[in-house]
Order: C-alpha cells, then structure tokens, then sequence
C-alpha cells in the first residue's frame, strides 16, 4: 500500500532549528528544597517523626526516620527532573545539571532542618509551638540528627540530605526505562516494609490452607522485630527491577494484542481459567488472611458500597450530596429495628426478611431527601444535603425517638446473617456476604451507567437545562438518582449493623459522608475501579496502619489537596475526564501522537480533512 | 388549521418588554425565518416555545393544543425540537450518547428493566442506537464512525453544530426550531447547511423555523420571513416582499435622517 501522502507540514523540521533545550532551573530546585525542608521540619513539630519512630521498618531505621529520609530524596528527584520538553524545543541531554538540581533542593532541605534543629536545641520552643513533641525537646533534637550530638548531627544531616539529593537526580541519568525499574524496586520495598503484618499473615496463612511450607520465607523477609531484613530487601529490591524490566523489554506486546490472534474457542477457554482461578483465590482469601485482615476489608468493603452508591448520585447524576451518611443509618437502624430481638419492635427476624424492608425504607428516605432539593443545585444542594445529614443523626440520637431507637443507647443483639441453618458469624465467612453485595452493587452501577436513566443522568450533570429541553425528565431523574444511591447506602447500613450486632447514632456523624466523598474524588469521579482502589487505600490501609490512626485526617488533607492540584480526574480516571482536564498541557510526546492520528484520519476516509475547525 | 399557533404571546424582562403581544401562525411542512436586529426577542421566542421561560400572558397552540406551562421536556415530547444559539451539548458524552438522550422522551425502560436487561430493554437500547446513527449519517461521513464514539467537546465548532441539529432531528420532531444555525460557519459549511435544511423538510417532512442573521441563507431556504422587532412582528411574507419593506428596512438601519 502507498504511503498516504498528506499536507501538513511539520513547523519545525528536525534538526538546527530547534531552540536550545530547557534545562533543569534553578529556582524550582531552591522552591523545592524549602518546601522539603518546611515539610519535613512541620512532620517533626507535629510528632510524626516520634510517633513513627516506634515502628522498626527496615533494617535498624524505623519509619520515623524514613521520613526524614524521604524528604531530601523527593525533593531531589523532582529538582533533578528536566522540565517537560516543549514542541520546537531540542530534547536536553541528561548531564550534571540534573544531579545539581537534585543536589540543590536536597541540600536546602538540609539547610531548613538544621535551622529548625538548632532552634530546637537553643531555645524553648515549646512555650511557642505547642505542639512539638516533648521527646524532641526533651532529648535535644537526636531524633532528627538520627542519634548524634546537634553539632556533629547537624553536619550529619546537611551532609545526608544532600547527598540523598543527588542520588535522587541522578537517577535522571538513566534511560527511563532504567529509572523506572529502579523506582519499581524502591516502591516494593517500601512496600513490603509497611505491609509487613500483612505479608507475615498472608504467607503463614498460605502455610496454613495450602501446606506450602513458607515459614523460611518470613525469617528471611523480616527480623524478628517486624523490620524487614537487609538482605530480604536486596531481594525484593532485585524481583522488582528484574520483573519490571522483563514487563517493559522492547518488542514486548501487551498481553490483550498477544491473545488476539488467538481462536475464540482458546479465548473463551482461557477467560474461564482465568475467572476460575480468581474464584479459587477469593474463595479462600479470608483463611489466608486471617479475622484480623478479613475485618480489614469488611470495613473497606461497606465503604465501598457507600462509594459506589455516592458515585451514582455525585459522579454520574452531578448532584452533591453531603449528607450520604443518613441513607445509610436508615439502612442500618431499619435492619437493627427487625433483627434485633430488643428493639422497640421485638420481632427479630432474620436478616434477608428485613432486606425488602431496608430497600423501602432507603428508597422513601431517598425521596424524602430529593423532593425538596429538586430545584437546588451546586453548592446549595450541598449545604441542604449536609443539614440532611444532621438531622438524621439527630433523629436517631433524640429522646423523642428513644421509645423507636433507643437515643443514645441505640439498639443491641442486632441478629446475625444466616444461610439457611448456617449462621454467619466472624469477619470470614462475613467477607463472602459482603462480597456478595459489593459484586451485585458494581454490576448495577455498570448497568445503570450504559441505559436510559444513566443517559439521562449523565446529560444532566453536564447541562441541566439541555438535558430538560432535549426531553430528560429532570424530576424523575435527580429522584432515581436519589433513590439508586440511598439503596446501595442502604445495603451498607445494613451490613455494618449486623457486622457490630449493634447500632449507635455516633456512628453516622458527618465524617462517614465527607469520607465516602473523598473516596469517590481520590478515586475518580464516575469510574468504578477507581472507587474500589481508593476505597482500599483510604479506608482499608489506615486500619492496618496503626501508626497514622492520629495523623489519617492530615494526611487525607495533604492528599486531597496534591490530587486536586496535580491529579482532579482522580486515580484511575473515567477516561473521558482524564482527556477534560489535562487537554492544555500540550508536550511533545503529543505532538507525533496527534500527527499519528491526523494520518490515520486522512488515510482511507479522505474527506475528514475537509473542514476546518 | 396550522400547525402551530401564536396568539399574543407577551413575556417581560425586568421592565423590558422582550415579547410584545405576538401573534404567528405556522403551517404544517413550512420552513419559516425569524429575523430581526438584535434584541429584537428571537431567542426569547424560542425559549417561550420550548417552556424553558415561562409565557405571561398569551397562547401558544401546537396541533391545536396549548403548550403554555408544560415542562420543556413535556414540549419536546410532544414534537417541538430546537437547538441552541451558542451550542450547547453535553461535552463529556459521547457523540453518540448526546443523540441517544434525545430519545428519552420516546423510550420507556426504567431502572429495573436496565439492572436485569429484559429483552425489552436491549431491544429498545438496540433501536436508540440505530435511531441515533441514523441521525447521525444525515449528515455524510462527518459524525460517523469513529466519531461515535469521541467526546462531543472534541468536534470542530462546525461538527458541534451539525451534532446539536442531529440531536434534535433524533427526537422525531414535527416542529424544529434552530437558532441561528450556520453562525460562525464559513461560506461554503453554511451553504451545505442551508441545502441540507431544505433536504431535511423535503425528507422528513418536518417543519423548521429559523433564526437566522446571514441574509443568504434566508433567502436561499425560507418560504416566509418574519420580521421581529421590540417584540412585535412588523413584517411578514416571502423574502423579497420583506427585503424592500421600509419599516425592515428602518429596523435595520434605523430611521432615514430626512424624516426626523
């Protein structure tokens, strides 16, 4: 076939008419240093540094120091990073100036920490800053000169931090390829040095339901004080890179072209190997993670069903719904009311006889909260929602309701889950039921999504006039969106009830709804697989991190506040939003992209070139 | 009996009187011009048409019935389609998804038939589909294809406005209303425009009024012209009767300096 010729020239030709490439600069270096040194001298004055020092991590060091550490290597690395290439702009060639840059911003991280350390040691800062933890002032600062005296130590730390900066620019020298790998490696170890309790649990459990002797695995992974090993860091260290680079060898086709040019017959069969093998797995994944880890993700799970409810009303209707956590005490004190045989009701049913009841009854709540929000939108439907959100706890916590919710007491012995004769008891054969609903709740999400109403939904999110003129019921859309939301809420309440066998208003205070939102922003607004991450991330990790239970609202803050700024379409995107928000930031990676389908475009078609835009 | 009636249709703004006692008739299969200068209260007639601003006093009777105090989407429903002056789709749907919402009004599933995907609902998700591409390919290889499925905000402005007219045509119209259609195209998109409106009423049989501010089109596609000043008709009648009527003209150029 000829070689479609098209008339587009090229702006700048390849080769002496580039302008001379950017390089590293220098004041984001000086930008990033300070804001490292201000970060890292704001983590020791609020006691993150003395908390997590309790938590021996890798080796000798423990978590505390790491996030010294980390400090002077980050800012190294973004300093040392070559400021992405414009169109017309020669490619820099990776030289000194990166390691310099990352030189730069590690060293005046040094230089911020030093100070903050010598005020430390000079002077009684507590009088000013009350919060820095006594241990800091106590011991002189040796916490943040890793042991030493503040005269050696402050050497030390400008010295450490660097160097730590130049090691992290010059990993700029290597071809991304490499440089990746080798982040791969540093992110698995830090990985298996966190998750270490998983790790240990999920290997003995391993042990335990499969008789694959992993004992000598754990001795060698970790010390006995739960730190992981040196030589169990090289290791993973060296999986990592070797797996990393394997996956990205050149001329390596992405699996889904690989099976391609298979037969249907080989596909369908490999598509039921694979889903069988998934069912083995999750089959026995609470044995092997043990009650502990099993409640882990019962918690995260219910959140999730909150999650992908909330999506359906914030991320595809665009209705911001502030008070999402009422839907879900009704589901939970409506399931406690028929369950439980001390309620005001006293019948105690089981549960699925209350199911039909908790759907109802989420569903009227759903009208209840809709009606009079049908003409608000944006910030003021927020607000209302939030008052909602209120006076639903309230509600329940008031002692004109105590004779029906029993006010503050709430409502105990709320009945378990059976199965016919098996009763579902323990947080193991609970993960199956939530499960269950977690499954059948993605799968109306997607349902809904591709349909008529979700259509409808979506056209009112982007214009709710149009969506009106072009014969969108706004009424019984924003209603259904409502409704579909505070069923799946619903289902959550009423799972969480039977999961602690009792329910107390405190439960369902404003914080479960500002929660279930940031996981559905972090996640990714309208995109379920981003919703099931970020709600095992966001709720999942800080219950097995024990460490950040104090600091979790901090660190959800700094994390909501770099998503917004650096990411707004969330983790894993919807795939339309990524697009949306990031159109502007033309580099030259996109460019030969727009050239390759501009060509394909004009190729067999032809006419796609006659209009001009 | 026309097909579409107007009989003292007033509507005010603040203290502005943007629709001043109107009365238009419309037959059936008709392609009628709305212009006038601006302010003149086009779009305003428009809006009162399709319920999104409420009518004061007057009637407005579509097949003999009145419309004054339906909803918009209760409007289309009934056949009334219009699009908009500066294009408005819904900019993350689909190009294909922004016709399929048109059919709304015309299809029934709930969201009970959507979670368990009754044979009903897949028959009639399959025939928005095909309704949706066929609207679509009104307009040749533009919005076809690939283009199914790219995003509505990445089109060309031209595309933009072919895809809001397909939106509309999705709907099964029997009146479709378009607000200065061809604004912003160029010479040569505007006169395949004004083609492919003609075509569209030859074809479908629907009736088409049309703001319009290009003269060329007026002339090359409108059987009447209505001439809207201040909220008042004060000219009607085919192109080149309007063209040299003096008040048009006064209207336009505003009073001859000898007569003041």
């Amino acid at each position: 076939m000829a070689e479609p010729t098209v008339a587009i020239e090229v702006p700048v030709a390849a080769g002496g008419d580039l302008l001379p490439a950017r390089q590293v600069d220098v004041w984001r270096a000086v930008r990033l240093g300070l804001v490292g040194g201000l970060t890292a001298a704001f983590m020791s004055a609020n006691g993150m540094v003395e908390a997590f020092s309790e938590r021996a991590l890798l080796g000798g060091e423990t978590l505390g120091s790491l996030l010294l550490v980390a400090v002077p290597l980050l800012a190294g690395y973004l300093a040392g990073r070559p400021p992405p290439v414009l169109q017309g702009f020669a490619t820099p060639r990776p030289g000194w100036r990166n390691v310099a840059g990352g030189l730069l911003a590690g060293l005046l991280s040094g230089v911020v920490m030093a100070v903050f350390v010598s005020l430390i040691a000079t002077f009684d800062v507590r009088r000013v800053l009350l919060n820095v933890t006594p241990e800091l002032v106590r011991e002189a600062p040796r916490l943040l000169t890793f042991g030493l005296e503040p005269g050696a130590g402050l050497v030390l730390v400008l010295a450490l931090n660097a160097v730590l900066g130049a090691v992290a620019g010059t990993l700029h020298l290597l071809r991304e390829r490499w440089r990746r790998a080798v982040l791969a490696a540093a992110l698995w170890i830090l990985a298996f040095a966190m998750l270490q309790p998983v790790i240990v649990q999920v290997l003995r459990g391993i042990q335990a339901e499969l008789r694959i002797w992993t004992a000598p695995l754990t001795d060698f992974l970790y010390e006995p004080g739960g730190a992981l090993s040196v030589p169990g860091a090289v290791a993973v260290g060296a999986v990592a890179f070797g797996i990393h680079a394997l996956l990205t060898r050149e001329g390596r086709r992405p699996v889904r072209a690989r099976l391609e040019p298979l037969p249907d017959r080989s596909r369908r069969l490999l598509r039921l190997a694979v889903l069988a093998g998934l069912l083995f797995v999750l089959g026995l994944l609470p044995q092997v993670l043990g009650p502990f880890l099993s409640e882990v993700l019962n918690i995260a799970g219910i959140f999730l069903l909150m999650a992908l409810g909330l999506n359906i009303v914030v991320g595809f209707a665009g209705l911001l719904d502030l008070g999402y956590v009422a839907f879900f005490a009704v589901g939970a004190y409506v399931t406690a009311l028929l369950t439980s045989p001390q309620s005001s009701l006293g019948v105690g049913w089981i549960f699925w006889a209350a199911v039909p009841f908790v759907v109802l009854a989420a569903a009227v709540s759903g009208l209840v909260v809709g009606t009079p929000v049908l003409r608000m939108r944006g910030d003021y439907l927020a607000i209302v929602t939030l008052g909602f959100g209120e006076i639903a706890r309230l509600l329940f916590l008031s002692d004109w309701l105590k004779p029906t919710f029993g006010g503050a007491q709430g409502i105990i012995r709320v009945r378990d889950i059976t199965l016919g004769p098996i009763e579902i008891e323990g947080p193991q054969a609970f993960f199956y039921v939530i499960f269950f609903f977690v499954l059948l709740a993605t799968y109306v999400t997607y349902a809904l999504q591709d349909s008529r109403i979700g259509r409808a939904w979506m056209a009112m999110r982007e214009d709710e006039a149009v969506a009106e003129a072009m014969g969108v019921n706004i009424v019984t859309a924003k209603l259904s969106a409502f409704i579909a939301g505070a069923m799946l809420a619903g289902f959550g309440g009423a799972l969480f009830a039977t999961k602690i066998g009792s329910v107390f208003p405190h439960s369902f205070n404003v914080i479960v709804s500002i929660t279930v939102l940031v996981v559905i922003i972090v996640g990714g607004m309208a995109s379920v697989p981003g919703v099931v991450l970020a709600s095992f991330v966001l709720v999942g990790l800080p219950e097995l991190l024990r460490e950040f239970e104090e600091y979790r609202f901090l660190i959800y803050g700094a994390l909501l506040i770099f998503m917004m700024q650096r990411r707004p379409e969330g983790f894993i995107p919807s795939r339309r939003r990524a697009q949306e928000l990031h159109e502007e930031e033309v580099t030259q990676d996109a460019w030969p992209r727009t050239q390759a389908t501009v060509r394909q475009e004009a190729g067999p078609a032809g006419d796609g070139r006659s209009e001009t835009s | 009996m026309a097909l579409f009636e107007i009989r003292g249709l007033t509507r005010d703004f603040g203290g502005v009187r943007a629709i001043d006692g109107l009365d238009l008739d419309v037959d059936d299969g008709e392609i009628v011009s709305v212009i006038g200068p601006n302010g003149a209260g086009k779009t305003t007639l428009f809006n009162l048409v399709t319920g999104m601003v409420p009518a004061e006093q007057g009637e407005i009777l579509f097949e003999g019935r009145s419309v004054v105090g339906l909803r918009p989407s209760q409007i289309l429903e009934l056949g009334i389609a219009r699009t908009f002056q500066s294009v408005r789709l819904f900019p993350e749907m689909s190009v294909r998804e922004n016709v399929m919402v048109a059919r709304h009004c015309r299809t029934r599933s709930g969201m009970l038939k959507a979670i368990f995907r009754t044979p009903s609902f897949r028959r009639e998700e399959e025939e928005t589909r095909q309704r949706a591409e066929q609207a679509l390919a009104f307009f040749g290889s533009r919005l076809v294809g690939w283009r199914f499925d790219t995003p509505a905000r990445s089109l060309s402005y031209a595309n933009r406005r072919r895809l809001e007219l397909a939106r509309a045509m999705a709907s099964d119209p029997k009146l479709l209303l378009l607000d200065e259609p061809t604004a912003g195209m160029n010479p040569r998109e505007t006169q395949e425009l004004t083609e492919l409106i003609r075509r569209l009423r030859d074809e479908t049989g629907v009736t088409i009024v049309l703001i319009e501010h290009d003269m060329r089109v007026v002339k090359g596609v409108s059987e009447r012209v209505v001439v809207l000043d201040y909220g008042q008709k004060i000219a009607e009648g085919p192109y080149a009767d309007v063209a040299s009527n003096d008040r048009v003209i006064e209207a336009y150029l505003g009073r001859a300096a000898t007569s003041a």
